[in-house]
């Protein structure tokens, strides 16, 4: 019988520091308490043993928090239960997020070890200036000497990110940060806009009604903003990255296996606190409660899903607008014998006015079965996409 | 029935400022005569649309009928009338008085007196009322019911010396109150052998009784079968029940003689023909005077509804047309306007009752609505001679035609504290008001006597006062008659497009402050689009303010990984929403809310 494949991705939501901007389940915590968490998602890994028979893993991703920041052998604990409990293709991407200042010689010896083929290192800005405003533990140099001895480990599959529209960020600061990455050599970059996500101090600070306090840095305006994104995709090309997603470059045949999975909408399953699910077109996500889920998997026998809440099951509708939207944020767009197979439907059946319309303002492009934005699309993406929305 | 002594009946009202405890103290009457058990009493009895109870306020004049037993043994019969608070309702107040023959007077003990209290005492004199005061709300701690006392007294100048203190809320000293009715409210007179004369003082449609007029019997007597004429609408029909006021429901009964306070049915389809303030006669004995001070209500300010969904348009109209029933105070007439299709121009008697009458639109029937800017009848002098009555700036002719503008003016009436008299006194400047006088009533409170264009007052003057005094000022005017004046039409231009339905008239004077405002709000509103769109105000083919809704540069979702895609959905799924909200006008789409938002232009 053929394997379905699954891509698994595993949360570790701890750091050493909060970040200012930071909405990701996670924060400090001591080495005791790691532990025993570890202890709980190894419990939650084998209980995914018998439901998760008939797939094939074909991408794995450890992220956080900083994973970083577990030990070696925490970290060797983990993929020996992984290995243990799931069918992983041989072949398959696995990637581990690190934080600069949090790696060592033995952990990256390990995560050789264990088969990790990718790193993705958060570097964010290479202006000290602008990490130290985002709350960031690191410099530009320790993030340098994280990067020379990923490389000295053998890792050649690398992805570094960074961010743009920073308070106080210029177009030249920025294209600073894009050639000073760009020049070392990674594989991948991805360059992701800032976004003041509730929650945050950011958002406090620059959110709906914040409150300005006195120095402040000010965030770019909408023009200064789009000017960023347009330099990031000409200056990338010039060290041989091409844009494969809103926000993502790579080189040749580097592109994120396990991110392009869920804007295919390939099946995932989550694990660990927070971690969302889409198996069968049920999407799923365990609580993001850290006590309750270490005590939902304090023993080994939990069953599967213990911690997951509310199951949410995706119609056809859900299905399709989904394929739309996540779609076409990938640059080659999507496939219109993609859409007929998975619904069954003709996609001008069910968009084609939408098509049409797009397409006369130039926000979209149709050729022959391809769909994708346009540049000026691009830049308006939220517009383009919800006209997708039924 | 018909044995009841006329010196056995007291008819009367309550009158207060808005919130001083009207319907509160009506509640507390109505559970102390002991017509309801406790359980019955819904928190306030009298209020009995649903809106009504959460504006806190009482929109249309109700009675109700308890029996009470008096110290002196006797039961006696109290019509309470009610009387709606607000100077919009000024005429219903009026013939709600000229119904009773004694009125209440609530002051709030922390508040004291206020304009409307002054208002409507001064009106309840007109009527001849007897007032008897009584200080509510003793129980809060800012309470001062002497100062009060010494208010009522040299303000208003009536006996406040025994003066019930009570608090309506707890039902404190309430019952003295009663015994007062009993003893200072006179009964009514009239003879009933007399020929019929009976005042109009409401009327509501039932769907199976039809019109219910509501009347007190001034002269001779009414039953089942007298054929009655209303005097000024000429209306005829055949009474088909007569009957007095249960709380909330009607109590039928055999005949209504003078003095008496009741309802009278007559399967008549439409509240028009028995209009407020009307007289009823017997046809065939008529009396030789309908009773003084009818006259018929007209509209003051008007505004275009408009159903946010055009398809929904048959059901405003509609619920215009079932309205319209009950309230002979509103006005409709079908028109159509290039950005908002087609809709309704409405008439209101202020803005109060607008915004009454959108409310209930808009719960009562659900419908979505947009609301054009409100507008005062203009009196347009064209060139030919002829005067025009202006209610759709739309409809305003040629500048080369006309002549001279008026415009409607009100006498108001503000009550301050001495601390924001400069304030408030900026605020009628600003807004053209012609300063008459000033009285101090007591030490730190004046009354400031303006002349205000009409139109100046109907946007947002209320919350400006109210912002500018902190909530101190109350307010007070009444109609005063047209002048002469300056007025332009200022157009709104969007995308070089004149969007009709945000067009209005405006003094000369402020009309660049006016459109630069406008430009401002418009652009605020206006979310960027594909394109720049220019947004500008002109008069006649002057452009004389612009802003720009820039095009939309960048609005990008950086991230969409597994565990976002829900709440990413979720955001663009508000984004549609939002879309779905707007009027497409040309190729642009402004939001719904814009069409509204000529209404706050003040600063503050």
């Amino acid at each position: 019988m053929n394997k379905k494949d699954l891509e698994l991705y595993v949360h570790i939501p701890f750091c050493v520091k909060k970040c200012a901007y930071c909405d990701f389940l996670s924060g400090p915590a001591g080495r005791e308490e790691i532990r025993a968490y570890v202890s709980a998602l190894v419990h939650e890994i084998r209980a995914c043993e018998e439901t998760c028979r008939d797939y094939r893993v074909c991408t794995v991703f450890l992220g956080g928090g900083t994973p970083s920041l577990l030990t070696g052998e925490d970290t060797a604990r983990i993929f020996h239960a992984l290995r243990e409990s799931f069918d992983i293709a041989r072949g398959a991407e696995i990637t581990v997020e690190a934080n600069p200042g949090t790696v060592t010689e033995e952990k990256a010896g390990v995560w050789k070890q264990c088969g990790v083929t990718r790193l993705s290192i958060g570097l964010q800005s290479a202006d000290d200036r602008e990490l130290k405003m985002l709350g960031r533990i690191h410099t530009f140099s320790d993030f340098l000497n994280t990067w020379k001895l990923i490389r000295r480990t053998g890792f050649n599959n690398v992805n570094v990110d960074l961010m743009s529209a920073l308070p106080g960020q210029t177009v030249k600061s920025w294209e600073k940060t894009l050639r000073r990455t760009a020049e070392l050599g990674p594989e991948h970059i991805s360059a992701y806009s800032l976004i003041i996500e509730e929650g945050t101090p950011f958002y406090e600070w620059y959110g709906e009604g914040g409150r300005k306090k006195d120095g402040l840095l000010p965030l770019p305006d909408e023009e200064e903003e789009r000017d960023m994104y347009k330099l990031t995709a000409s200056v990338l090309k010039e060290y041989g990255f091409h844009r494969y997603e809103i926000s993502n470059y790579a080189k040749e045949g580097y592109e994120c296996r396990h991110n392009v999975g869920y804007w295919e909408r390939k099946e995932y399953l989550g694990l660990g606190p927070g971690a969302a699910s889409l198996i069968s077109e049920q999407r799923f996500c365990n609580t993001p409660d850290i006590k309750k889920y270490m005590n939902l998997y304090e023993s080994e026998g939990a069953r599967f899903g213990a911690a997951a809440g509310e199951t949410e099951i995706l119609s056809l509708e859900d299905g399709m607008e989904e394929f739309m939207f996540l779609g076409l944020r990938k640059t080659k767009g999507i496939d219109r014998r993609d859409f007929l197979a998975a619904f069954g439907k003709d996609l001008d059946s069910v968009y084609g006015e939408q098509l049409r319309r797009l397409e006369n303002q130039g926000l979209i492009a149709c050729s022959g079965w391809n769909v994708r934005l346009t540049e000026r699309g691009t830049d308006i993406s939220n517009y383009v996409f919800s006209e997708f929305i039924l | 029935m018909s044995d009841i002594d006329q010196s056995r009946i007291r008819n009367f009202c309550i009158i207060a400022h808005i919130d001083h405890g009207k319907s509160t103290l009506a509640d507390r009457i109505i559970e102390m005569t002991g017509l309801l058990t406790s359980r019955e009493m819904q928190a306030q009895v009298l209020d009995n649309m649903e809106l009504e109870r959460e504006r806190g306020i009482t929109i249309k004049a109700q009675a109700v009928r308890t029996v009470y037993k008096a110290d002196d043994g006797e039961e006696y019969i109290f019509n309470l009338i009610d009387t709606p608070g607000h100077v919009d309702f000024n005429y219903e107040v009026s013939r709600s008085l000229a119904a009773c023959d004694g009125a209440i007077l609530v002051v709030d003990a922390a508040q004291g007196v206020e304009a409307q209290t002054l208002a409507n005492v001064y009106l309840a004199l007109d009527h001849d009322l007897d007032v008897m005061p009584v200080i509510n709300k003793i129980d809060l701690p800012s309470a001062d019911p002497d100062r009060v006392k010494e208010e009522i007294e040299d303000v208003i100048g009536i006996d406040a010396e025994d003066a019930p203190l009570i608090s309506a809320k707890t039902g404190q000293n309430v019952h003295d109150v009663l015994e007062q009715i009993v003893r200072k409210i006179p009964a009514p007179g009239g003879n009933p052998a007399a020929p019929l004369q009976a005042l109009i003082f409401d009327s509501v449609y039932d769907s199976y009784k039809g019109v219910i007029v509501f009347c007190r019997i001034k002269e001779g007597t009414v039953r089942k079968g007298t054929p009655m004429l209303m005097m000024a609408t000429g209306a005829r029909a055949e009474v088909v029940e007569v009957g007095t006021f249960g709380a909330g429901q009607f109590i039928p009964c055999d005949e209504l003689e003078a003095g008496m306070v009741g309802y009278i049915t007559a399967s008549l389809k439409n509240v028009k023909d028995t209009r407020v303030g009307d007289t009823i006669t017997d046809a065939s004995n008529p009396c030789a005077e309908p009773l003084p001070g009818y006259k018929k209500v007209n509209p003051m300010v008007y505004c275009g509804l408009y159903p946010a969904d055009g398809a929904k348009y048959p059901d405003l109209r509609d619920a215009l047309e079932k309205l319209q029933l009950n309230d002979a105070a509103l006005q409709f007439e079908a028109e159509t306007s290039a950005a908002l299709g087609f809709g309704f121009r409405c008439g209101f008697l202020g803005l109060l009752h607008l915004e009454i009458v959108q409310e209930r639109l808009e719960r009562e029937y659900n419908l979505d609505l947009v609301t054009t800017a409100p507008s005062v009848i203009y009196k347009v002098h064209k060139t030919n001679g002829e005067v025009e009555d202006l209610t759709n700036p739309t409809n305003m002719p040629d500048p080369a035609e006309i002549e001279y503008m008026e415009e409607p003016m009100v006498k108001a009436e503000i009550m301050v504290t001495s601390e924001y008299i400069g304030a408030i006194m900026d605020l009628c400047q600003e807004r053209r008001g012609i300063y008459q006088s000033m009285e101090y009533i007591e030490e730190k409170r004046a009354v400031l006597h303006y002349h205000l264009p009409l139109n100046e007052i109907i946007y947002d003057f209320f919350d400006a006062l109210k912002s500018r005094s902190r909530g101190y000022a109350s307010f007070d005017y009444e109609m005063m008659g047209y002048q002469r004046s300056d007025l332009v039409k200022l157009d709104i231009l969007i995308n070089k497009e004149e969007v009709d339905a945000l067009s209005f008239i405006v003094f000369a004077g402020s009309a660049y402050e006016r459109g630069r405002k406008m430009c401002e709000k418009l652009k605020a509103e206006i979310p960027r689009q594909l394109f720049e769109i220019p947004v500008q105000a002109a008069i006649g083919s002057k452009i004389i303010a612009r802003e720009t809704v820039k095009a939309m540069r960048k609005d990008v979702l950086a991230k969409c990984y597994g565990g976002d895609i829900s709440r990413k959905k979720k955001l663009l799924e508000k984004q549609k929403e939002g879309k779905k909200r707007m009027r497409q006008v040309g190729s642009v789409e402004i939001p719904q809310k814009a069409f509204m938002s000529v209404l706050k232009l003040d600063d503050d």
